[in-house]
């Protein structure tokens, strides 16, 4: 290493970290800068600062730079390239041929996966380079990111408090300028919620927008991946090569996937931007603040505001965990002990009695799921049940056709809804752990997207005032903590979502403030 | 799986949610009812702790009871319309090493995935 590689090394690593996905990707294709800089770069960051964020799994540095060392030796061929270089993450529920993949649970702690989700395959053709797996809820099931085997990740703006979950270790990495992009997958809000939380933009794509082959399964027919990323054009860059139909997936959509980067018009003249303010009830007072000078934002720039009736929005959260957890219970059976992941053994302590094929299932199940994941095993167990059925899901799955007619009649006549992300911001670590109702509420504005399939975005609209009292958080005074503005459209019009939040962002500077030098502090 | 195994009598409990608007708190039997369907092994420090929280949680779903569904049709997902359907053809697939390779027990030569006995 020469001295000025070192002094370039030394400030990635001190300093303002990765640029975007924009800059880096002009920066390499310019030659200004190569792809296996980048990538050291990206590297020595994550090993400075990932220790106080806990946001990665697995960094799979050899693999990562000899795939950037690739990339720089035939140019030519990653000139067009959308990614060539970037630096990556992935939420630790996508599978990685070859690499540990674990959703954060002990039963898949050394799971080496031999084949790629779709996903993968499609953002290392567009040249992108991953550097690792991020941490999250085990099997993508919490708000808080509390519920991994490997602990809690922390928020890159107070290590103290939560990311947000599931996807907060992807969230965390962003934020943090560790990568310019990390994937994450969405049931209920978990781009969205950790975007929020962690400062940067959060997109969950239409249901059936984007392959979901090779993300380990939590809710069939609410799961989708989608990115995080700090500004919206970056986004928007990420949603185009991650979006199209796929064999391997046969609830991926054959819709025409358009050009979302020329979307970013900047023009949201005639634009009609619905409100559901009757549901903003119980909104910590500094979210609601934020989310209407956001809406004020937009209007100068000519959207127009129009309230909007959701009547049944109020009841998404409670249909969202009878729904969700009926499927990950059926999801989840697979995780046995016998084609993949941990087994328990025979002679554990807990043991009496034989160890047949139903202890060892049962047991395996035991000591491999950690307590959220078992909790919701059994309440998707108990809904489906004879004697329940009819009551709890098959009344759910009603209530979510009720749900979902308010948002396309609402989207009938407005081109985008637009909501808080999430009630409050950040809490503190260990806050809300002891009560899954109290967890499950920080939910309540991301579900309704996932019921109804509809693409939403979050992007950083504020930050919380020092000295200000929040929500179930009487002890905070310190403030500078994100806010997000979520925007909800219409079914495969991702375009339309993109084109408002980017103008949004055009006019405000949210993005583009840092968190705190974690390393100093 | 037997029958009375799951004789939690739904009714009666139901019927006290819908009357008093919160669940009667589930007892040790009707979780450890639960556990068996899921193939799960709890303990009891963890029967004690679902007997409450299932019953918190489905509490607060109590709201979606309330409720008037007639004549509404369920959602299941979203996908109405989309293009499921494809040529059935042989397509690559894992080879059977590959396949056996992240099993805990597996038998390579055989080809099988080894699990504890079944019978007797």
């Amino acid at each position: 290493m020469n001295r000025k590689d070192g002094e370039v090394r030394g400030a990635a690593v001190r300093g303002a970290g990765c640029g975007t996905i924009a800059e880096v990707r002009d920066a390499i294709q310019a030659r200004e800068r190569s792809a296996t800089d980048v990538c050291r770069d990206a590297l020595a960051r994550i090993d400075a600062i990932n220790p106080h964020l806990n946001a990665f799994n697995t960094i799979v540095a050899d693999r990562a730079m000899a795939r950037a060392t690739e990339i720089d030796r035939e140019p030519d061929r990653w000139r067009d390239a959308p990614l060539a270089g970037v630096p990556i993450a992935l939420k630790d529920n996508l599978c990685t041929r070859g690499v540990r993949t674990t959703a954060s649970s002990r039963m898949l702690d050394r799971y080496v996966p031999p084949y790629d989700a779709t996903v993968v395959s499609r953002l290392e053709r567009a040249g992108a380079v991953m550097v690792g797996k991020t941490n999250c809820d085990e099997f993508a099931m919490g708000s808080s990111n509390e519920n991994s085997a490997f602990g809690p990740v922390r928020n890159p703006w107070a290590l103290e408090r939560i990311p947000g979950g599931t996807s907060g270790g992807s969230a965390a990495a962003v934020a943090a300028k560790l990568t310019p992009m990390a994937l994450g997958s969405d049931t209920g809000g978990s781009i969205r919620q950790p975007a929020a939380l962690c400062g940067v933009v959060g997109l969950k794509p239409t249901y059936g927008r984007v392959s979901r082959y090779g993300l380990i399964a939590h809710a069939s027919s609410l799961d989708q991946i989608g990115p995080l990323t700090r500004t919206v054009r970056d986004a928007a860059i990420a949603l185009g090569v991650l979006a199209g139909p796929d064999p391997a997936d046969a609830t991926s959509a054959q819709e025409p996937v358009p050009d979302y980067v020329a979307a970013l018009t900047g023009d949201v003249r005639g634009v009609r931007i619905g409100i559901p303010r009757a549901f903003f009830e119980g909104i910590d007072a500094e979210v609601s603040r934020a989310i209407d000078a956001a809406l004020d934002v937009l209007k100068s720039r000519g959207a127009t505001l129009v309230d909007v009736d959701l009547p049944h929005a109020k009841y998404a959260t409670p249909v969202y965990y009878l729904v969700s957890t009926a499927e990950a219970s059926s999801n989840l059976a697979r995780y046995d002990g016998v084609r993949y992941g941990f087994r328990a053994q025979a002679d554990s302590p807990a043991s009496g009695g034989p160890y047949d094929l139903k202890t060892m299932y049962s047991r395996t199940r035991a000591q491999g799921f950690g307590p959220e994941v078992k909790r919701r095993i059994m309440l998707g167990t108990y809904v489906l049940s004879a004697g329940y059925y009819d009551a709890y899901y098959l009344k759910a799955q009603q209530v979510r056709t009720l749900i979902l007619r308010d948002y396309d009649q609402a989207l009938a006549h407005v081109d985008v809804v637009a909501m808080p992300t999430s009630p409050t911001a950040a809490v503190r670590i260990g806050e809300r752990v002891s009560d899954p109702v109290q967890m499950y509420l920080m939910d309540i504005f991301t579900v309704s997207a996932n019921l109804a399939g509809l693409p939403a975005i979050s992007v950083p609209c504020g930050f919380t005032q020092p000295g200000a009292q929040k929500l179930g958080d009487e002890l905070s005074s310190e403030g500078g903590l994100p806010i997000g503005l979520q925007l909800m459209g219409r079914r495969f019009d991702e375009a339309t979502l993109l084109r408002v939040a980017d103008a949004y962002e055009r006019d405000t500077e949210w993005s583009k403030q840092p968190p705190p030098p974690i390393p100093n502090r | 799986m037997s029958p009375q195994l799951f004789s939690l009598s739904p009714k009666p409990l139901l019927m006290a949610m819908l009357a008093f608007g919160m669940p009667a708190a589930f007892t040790g039997e009707q979780i450890a009812a639960i556990a068996a369907l899921a193939n799960l092994e709890l303990d009891a420090s963890e029967i004690d702790l679902f007997a409450r929280q299932l019953g918190d949680i489905l509490a607060y779903a109590e709201v979606v009871q309330q409720i008037d569904t007639t004549g509404v049709p369920p959602t299941a997902s979203v996908t109405a319309g989309l293009a499921a359907d494809r040529p059935d053809e042989v397509q690559p697939c894992l080879d059977r090493e590959e396949a056996l390779a992240a099993a805990p027990d597996p038998a390579l030569d055989a080809g099988f995935f080894r699990v504890p006995r079944v019978i007797g």
